[in-house]
């Protein structure tokens, strides 16, 4: 179903901030904001849900701690117990504080590159995909707001003219 | 402008003079003679009704300290002097430990505020006046510190056994460390580095007082070069005073990351008292343009050098664990045997509890959470200087009692009385910082 959306433009991150909390304060819903680079506190101001990554990355580290141990256990002390600078202990705990940094940087990469993909999947993101930014200059200088068109062209015209839109387009667009 | 309340300031003298009886008491309860050194011993020993293990332990631990002593002595004489001069060294250690402690949170801040200003950092020119009033505490406590390493070398204790030319007799290593590790150069050493961190304090706070009433930037790029040169002082003094006054007290281990752990504790805890005494004049209505973003960055500090700090402690402890060559690994059998509560303890308090408090960002702006980890933080990194310095100059006999307390309170008293006095001589903001419009709207 195609519908029809409003794209305003800006070209400050201030600007659109203000922006952001004015069509906010009027009671619009924003759809989305495309930027070129991250603004902080834009997902606080378009009243976004906090994020879930960071538990992800959390549950990743945990898997990849795991790992490491289980791992550096199988190996060190299970499968083939070597004697290492006078610590013929054979025990995991004894040696632990050798396979700390293997812990800490087996936590580290589970933790990132889960993560990052995570990330990519939950935004719909992988090769060849076409972008989805519906003009290129987002991508260099501007920033724009996308607010979809419910019988109040005029209306919106108007309030986004008022905080700062360097320019105003309305187009169609195809839902998901 | 703050003016410094007659509250906090009878709190503070109350702190010194409590404080002040604990240090007497500590010097008064030492033992004069051997005999009652031995009842001591004895009467704690039977206390904890381990005496048979403890005295297991006792007689096949000996330090090099004692060794050098027993040549040409009966065994036992000398284990008995020794044990006497630790238990009058308790007192001495207290005091020291709780003055460099001190000392080094102003220095600490005095080292964040030269990067603050070399870097332009437009974030923090609010807390500047803070930074400065922290950093005043370095005249006294600096002072402090080097009136008990000259009443060391005058041998008014035996915290630095390489000061005593009859242990250094009897000792090559000692004898061939000699060059550099003498109580005269030991001396300039100090006074020249105290007057280098003083003399900048005091030039940084002169020009930045003057930059508020001046017409051009003139002050504020002069204490940017200055500050900038500092540093590179600051990098090489600090690291040389961590080998002098704290690894030395155990001459003959050496660990050359020392300087950097050292500094790491200093930094994260001078961080610490900034945050705590900005939330402090904030809850007391002052400093109306520090936004929760800028206790947030601080909070970011605290967290992140936190870590900092257990990566170097974890680098020099793992490296001398394994290599596991005797002359170094010494230094953490002592402290895993006789002070393994301190020790992990430590580890707990700057490591764990840093890391879980403040790992959620919106935990970070919340003050009293800030406050809460911030007297955690300190208490550990005073068991980390405890951790440094006790075992070699008390051994076992150690605890944290009246001498340890009451130094603590003296010192705390002290810094609260002169870091508050100094913030009420100038306004809390500073007037005419050319970033000061960019740090009162700082977002994170």
């Amino acid at each position: 179903m195609a519908s029809k959306v409003i794209h305003a433009f800006y070209d400050d991150d201030d600007i659109l901030m203000l922006a952001v909390k004015k069509v906010k304060a009027a009671k619009h819903h924003i759809d989305e904001v495309y930027c070129p680079f991250p603004v902080h506190g834009l997902d606080k101001a378009m009243g976004l849900a906090p994020t879930r990554l960071a538990i992800t990355a959390f549950l990743y580290g945990c898997v990849g701690l795991t790992v490491a141990v289980l791992m550096m256990n199988y190996i060190m002390i299970e499968d083939w117990p070597q004697d290492i600078g006078g610590k013929p202990s054979f025990s995991y705990l004894e040696n632990m504080p050798a396979f700390v940094p293997i812990m800490f940087e087996l936590t580290v990469f589970f933790a990132a590159h889960l993560m990052v993909i995570t990330f990519y999947l939950r935004s719909r993101l992988w090769p060849f995909k076409e972008a989805e930014n519906p003009d290129v200059r987002t991508t260099d200088d501007h920033f724009l707001m996308e607010i979809e068109i419910h019988d109040n062209e005029q209306e919106l015209r108007d309030l986004l003219m008022d905080t700062g839109a360097v320019e105003i387009n309305i187009s169609e667009k195809n839902s998901h | 402008m703050y003016t410094f309340s007659n509250r906090l300031k009878i709190a503070s003298i109350v702190l010194m003079i409590v404080g002040a009886l604990g240090i007497i008491g500590g010097f008064v309860m030492a033992p004069g003679t051997i005999a009652e050194a031995k009842e001591m011993v004895a009467s704690h020993d039977s206390g904890h009704g381990d005496a048979h293990g403890a005295e297991a332990e006792h007689s096949t631990q000996e330090n090099d300290h004692a060794v050098a002593d027993t040549h040409g002595e009966e065994h036992d004489s000398s284990h008995d002097q020794h044990l006497l001069d630790q238990l009058k060294n308790r007192p001495w250690a207290a005091l020291y430990v709780a003055a460099f402690f001190f000392m080094m949170i102003s220095l600490g801040v005095l080292a964040f505020y030269a990067i603050q200003r070399a870097a332009q950092a437009g974030w923090s020119p609010l807390l500047f006046r803070v930074m400065e009033g922290i950093t005043s505490y370095l005249v006294p406590g600096g002072i402090i510190v080097f009136v008990i390493l000259l009443l060391s070398v005058l041998h008014m204790n035996h915290l630095f056994i390489w000061m005593d030319e009859t242990v250094v007799a009897h000792d090559a290593l000692l004898q061939g460390k000699s060059g550099y590790l003498n109580p005269t150069f030991f001396l300039i050493r100090a006074a020249i580095f105290l007057a280098g961190w003083i003399g900048y304090r005091e030039y940084s706070r002169k020009l930045s007082l003057a930059q508020d009433e001046s017409d051009d930037n003139s002050n504020f790029k002069l204490n940017f070069r200055i500050s900038a040169g500092f540093l590179v002082f600051y990098l090489i003094s600090e690291s040389i005073m961590s080998w002098d006054w704290i690894m030395s007290v155990e001459p003959h281990w050496f660990s050359t990351l020392f300087g950097w752990y050292i500094f790491a504790s200093m930094f994260v805890s001078g961080i610490t008292v900034i945050a705590m005494v900005t939330i402090y004049l904030k809850s007391k209505g002052l400093l109306q343009d520090v936004n929760d973003s800028h206790i947030h960055d601080l909070a970011k500090f605290m967290f992140g050098i936190s870590i900092f700090w257990t990566y170097l402690w974890f680098s020099q402890f793992m490296l001398i664990w394994y290599s596991n060559i005797p002359e170094e690994v010494t230094y953490y059998i002592t402290r895993i045997a006789d002070y393994r509560l301190p020790f992990f303890g430590m580890v707990a308090m700057n490591f764990l509890f840093p890391v879980l408090l403040l790992m959620n960002s919106d935990y970070k702006r919340v003050n009293w959470f800030v406050i809460l980890t911030g007297i955690v933080i300190l208490a550990g990194h005073y068991m980390d200087i405890f951790n440094a310095i006790m075992p070699s100059t008390v051994g076992k006999n150690w605890y944290i009692g009246i001498p340890e307390i009451g130094s603590v309170l003296f010192f705390a008293g002290l810094f609260i009385f002169w870091v508050f006095r100094a913030l009420a001589t100038a306004p809390l903001q500073p007037k005419r910082n050319p970033f000061i419009e960019e740090s009162r709207h700082f977002h994170y």
